[in-house]
């Protein structure tokens, strides 16, 4: 094992937690806000992917796949607020068990329209060769995921910490009576955080598609995973979504370079040790 | 209930004893190892109100263990039984200390994370596993110099199983453990002030449920001969839970109703459309949306409604 065998498994590690976060924070704020466990966002990410890839086969640019996986994820996401999730009120059950039948239903659509094999969805050109730095060669492309990450973890900071709605939001996650009692609009609120998720989540599997690739089953792939940084991380909280997913993505990478087996073990190691001392997360409070 | 459908129920259940017809004695194998399955999950749903959602671990886990003892390590299958159902228990021991950190949502969302690790584990741990392609060549046990591999004697041993595992799981839920355990969903705060130790008795029922479950997982690779990780995937464990809801949850005879349904109809789509998963999504937002309360008492407060109507506007 040498110093390039940990510095290009490192990067691996943060372009995985990068898109872990654009997952994991919507699911988390969606949570935090609703308390609605959203079991769909697996397939949102599997479905923008899905999405992105054909705008790139009718021939247009990456950045336009990427838009179009999330603004198309956006709006089934607001449709299903909108149209199933509202008219459910305040039925914590009844709710997962919504968001799961949509969840198989979505991965059976994929099934059909992109059939089951896997498929490869190309990197932009500009970023197929590597980056040299230190005298090492990185790919490129992950140090773009990475960048991207941490630009949206940065706006998403901003929005909730800087702007008015933000403080709505805050306010709507400590203590949602309270905040509709202030008028706070906490029905339009609900909506735009589950758009906002659900585009995250699709805009993650466009970007994922390169180093993931699109296939069915990406959606059981990537809850998990997602369920593991929530829990790490504290439910509802950013900054919990955002340490949980970059100590994910190390814990599976290394885990799969040194012990392929039994990486799917080694994920779920931090996970039990955070709810043996700490069951609300990092930064949580006590799970609901 | 009354004794004229506990006799009727009786019949029914010795109908593929003697009926000629090798289909529908397999389809009632099958609809009773789910009925076991969907009875230990009930433990949870209905009455413990802890809603699972990663219930196939327990059953996945003691198939695989009695296919890999049985085929892989080469013992008999008594030894395998009995092995995998403790291995099964103690793993349920250990999830449950897990699970119940959290409760809610938080219990789901652990019991989820939990049940699809085992799935990846079974893939991905080819060597023991065998990935993909999963264990075949399970050969069916002869206790006693009966041979189970033809349907009626297989039927006869899963009609023993079923009957056994349900007076278990009745006498339980009878019992005050059983009654502290619906106390505890009802009123945890009050059971707790009362002197109950809530969490142990949540404890218990959790590893009774992986128990149980477990022992449908022996009767399922069994019937199948075979098990691939499909049997850990979070299909199962919704189409189980979809059992307990459609049948009532918290119900004893529901778990068997919810079972029939779903196995039933799993059997008929299949025969014509491939699309099952999209039918068992469909049939979720159809159940949550229009009977919340189990298919039982949603078709009947359906029925009522439609009888009130008329009288209504007379």
């Amino acid at each position: 094992m040498t110093l390039g065998f940990f510095l290009i498994q490192g990067l691996n590690a943060l372009a995985l937690g990068g898109l872990l976060f654009l997952l994991s924070s919507g699911f988390s704020l969606i949570f935090g806000l609703m308390r609605i466990a959203n079991l769909t966002h697996g397939a949102y990410f599997m479905l923008g992917a899905y999405v992105g890839l054909s705008v790139l086969r009718a021939g247009f640019g990456f950045g336009l796949a990427v838009l179009a996986g999330g603004a198309a994820m956006a709006l089934l996401g607001g449709a299903v607020e909108r149209g199933v999730l509202r008219r459910l009120g305040d039925r914590p059950l009844a709710q997962v068990l919504v968001t799961l039948g949509l969840s198989f239903i979505i991965a059976d659509l994929c099934l059909m329209l992109w059939t089951g094999d896997p498929m490869p969805l190309p990197a932009p050109a500009a970023l197929r060769g590597p980056l040299r730095l230190f005298g090492f060669a990185f790919p490129s492309y992950r140090v773009f995921v990475v960048a991207v990450a941490l630009v949206v973890a940065l706006a998403l900071w901003l929005l909730l910490e800087r702007t008015r709605l933000g403080a709505m939001v805050r306010a709507g996650v400590d203590d949602m009576e309270m905040a509709r009692g202030l008028g706070i609009p906490v029905r339009r609120l609900f909506l735009i955080v589950f758009c906002l998720g659900s585009a995250l989540a699709g805009m993650g599997g466009v970007l994922g598609g390169p180093i993931l690739s699109v296939y069915p089953g990406l959606d059981g792939d990537m809850l998990p995973l997602a369920l593991v940084v929530v829990i790490l991380g504290g439910i509802g909280s950013l900054i919990g979504a955002f340490v949980g997913s970059f100590v994910t993505g190390a814990v599976y990478t290394f885990g799969q370079a040194l012990l392929p087996e039994l990486a799917y073990i080694i994920l779920f190691l931090p996970m039990i040790v955070m709810l043996a001392i700490r069951p609300g997360g990092l930064f949580g409070r006590r799970v609901a | 209930m009354s004794r004229l459908a506990l006799v009727g129920l009786g019949l029914l259940l010795a109908l593929p004893l003697v009926i000629e017809a090798p289909y529908y004695t397999d389809t009632a194998s099958q609809i009773l190892i789910a009925a076991v399955f969907a009875a230990s999950l009930n433990l949870l749903v209905g009455y413990g109100g802890l809603v699972s959602l990663g219930h196939a671990a327990y059953l996945g886990t003691a198939a695989y263990l009695t296919a890999y003892l049985s085929v892989t390590v080469g013992l008999g299958h008594g030894t395998a039984i009995v092995l995998a159902l403790l291995a099964t228990a103690a793993m349920a021991a250990a999830f449950g200390l897990l699970a119940l950190r959290a409760s809610g949502i938080g219990f789901l969302m652990i019991t989820l994370a939990l049940g699809q690790t085992l799935w990846g584990v079974a893939y991905r741990w080819v060597g023991v596993t065998g990935g993909d392609n999963g264990i075949v060549g399970v050969t069916r046990p002869a206790p006693f110099g009966l041979d189970l591999s033809a349907p009626k004697p297989f039927y006869a041993c899963v009609l023993i199983g079923f009957l056994i595992a349900m007076a278990a799981i009745a006498a339980f839920v009878r019992s005050g453990l059983g009654a502290s355990l619906m106390g505890s969903r009802d009123q945890p705060r009050r059971m707790r002030m009362l002197g109950h130790n809530v969490w142990l008795v949540q404890w218990i029922s959790f590893v009774l449920a992986g128990f149980w479950a477990a022992v449908a997982g022996i009767g399922f690779v069994y019937y199948h001969a075979f098990v691939s990780p499909h049997v850990l995937a979070l299909t199962n464990s919704a189409e189980v839970l979809l059992m307990v809801i459609a049948g009532g949850a918290g119900t004893l005879l529901g778990p068997l109703v919810g079972a029939a349904l779903v196995v039933i109809l799993k059997n008929v789509v299949s025969a014509y459309v491939v699309r099952w998963m999209m039918l068992l999504g469909l049939v979720f937002l159809a159940i949550v949306v229009f009977m919340p309360e189990g298919l039982a008492p949603g078709a009947r407060a359906l029925l009522g409604r439609l009888r009130a109507r008329p009288t209504a506007r007379e």
